[in-house]
């Protein structure tokens, strides 16, 4: 999400025609966002790193022709996000389908989980264990999956946003989200079944 | 006339939409009524809610960009004039 930012807007005009100070400014109101970002999709500082500059390096030189259609923010993010996909592309050595999720992320394949963990208290919720739980859960989608929970609600985006950083339907959106949801809820539950014996009801 | 009462597997695929709030009224019905009778479709959906909130919590904790990253984000981008400057 990006918030308090918007006090100066900063202008497209100047920016189109190479003012430095202009760009500046853009990079100091979003690297935090795009480095976010790109943490949370590849999950490896060096990587992100490596994105948030090819990502401004790529802005500076595509702003002469930014034609507005979008929002700096979404198309800020956009390229963050081809270029934290295409670092996981060459990394899985070419292969890598960001069309469908593989059939591994349907829900429908393993046994739904129904461990009741949501009443635990707070501090068994969210301490450092199972932060870093949520974490690997978050990198064990697939990157179909996890690009659109991060950017729906890591990033806290909105559908619509998140289908033009895509270039995904708003349908497409949705159904993605669930499934990611859906499977990070599964693994929770695992989780916790596990780590505090909670009992599980699934027939 | 009110939409029928999903099945609980009907229910798995509406439920993030449901939580969104981005259903019609009727659907939702359908589903709180499923809800209403159904203990196993409710911890699913209380423990999907919860996940959600977590992510969310945990997304709002201080990520910084580390001081070292923006000075060499600035340097690539030949901007180091501008680095603290002023907001």
């Amino acid at each position: 999400m990006v918030k308090d930012k918007e006090a100066t807007p900063l202008s497209i005009e100047a920016l189109r025609q190479g003012d430095r100070a202009e760009f500046a400014r853009l990079v100091e109101q979003y690297d935090t966002y795009i480095y976010r970002l790109a943490l949370r999709i590849l999950g490896n500082p060096q990587d992100a790193e490596d994105v948030l500059q090819e990502t401004f390096i790529k802005a500076l030189k595509h702003l002469p022709s930014f034609d507005g259609r979008s929002s700096l923010s979404t198309w800020l993010y956009r390229i963050a996000t081809n270029e934290a996909l295409m670092l996981l592309r060459k990394e899985k050595g070419g292969v890598l389908s960001l069309d469908e999720p593989s059939p591994n992320d349907e829900e429908e394949q393993e046994p739904i989980q129904i461990v009741d963990w949501c009443c635990l208290p707070e501090e068994m919720l969210m301490n450092a264990e199972t932060k870093k739980m949520l974490e690997q859960a978050i990198a064990r989608l697939s990157p179909a999956l996890r690009v659109v929970v991060v950017l729906r609600d890591l990033q806290g985006l909105s559908t619509r946003e998140t289908s033009q950083i895509l270039k995904i339907s708003e349908e497409a959106v949705k159904t993605r989200l669930s499934r990611a949801r859906l499977q990070l809820r599964q693994w929770l539950s695992e989780y916790f079944h596990q780590q505090y014996g909670l009992e599980n009801l699934a027939p | 006339m009110s939409a029928p009462r999903p099945s609980c597997h009907e229910m798995l695929r509406s439920l993030s939409d449901y939580l969104d709030g981005e259903l019609e009224a009727e659907i939702c019905a359908a589903i709180e009524s499923h809800l209403a009778e159904c203990e196993n479709c409710r911890i699913v959906v209380d423990t999907l809610r919860k996940t959600i909130t977590l992510y969310h919590q945990y997304s709002e904790e201080d990520l910084e960009l580390p001081a070292d990253v923006r000075s060499r984000l600035f340097k690539r981008l030949h901007l180091e004039d501008f680095l603290n400057s002023p907001r």
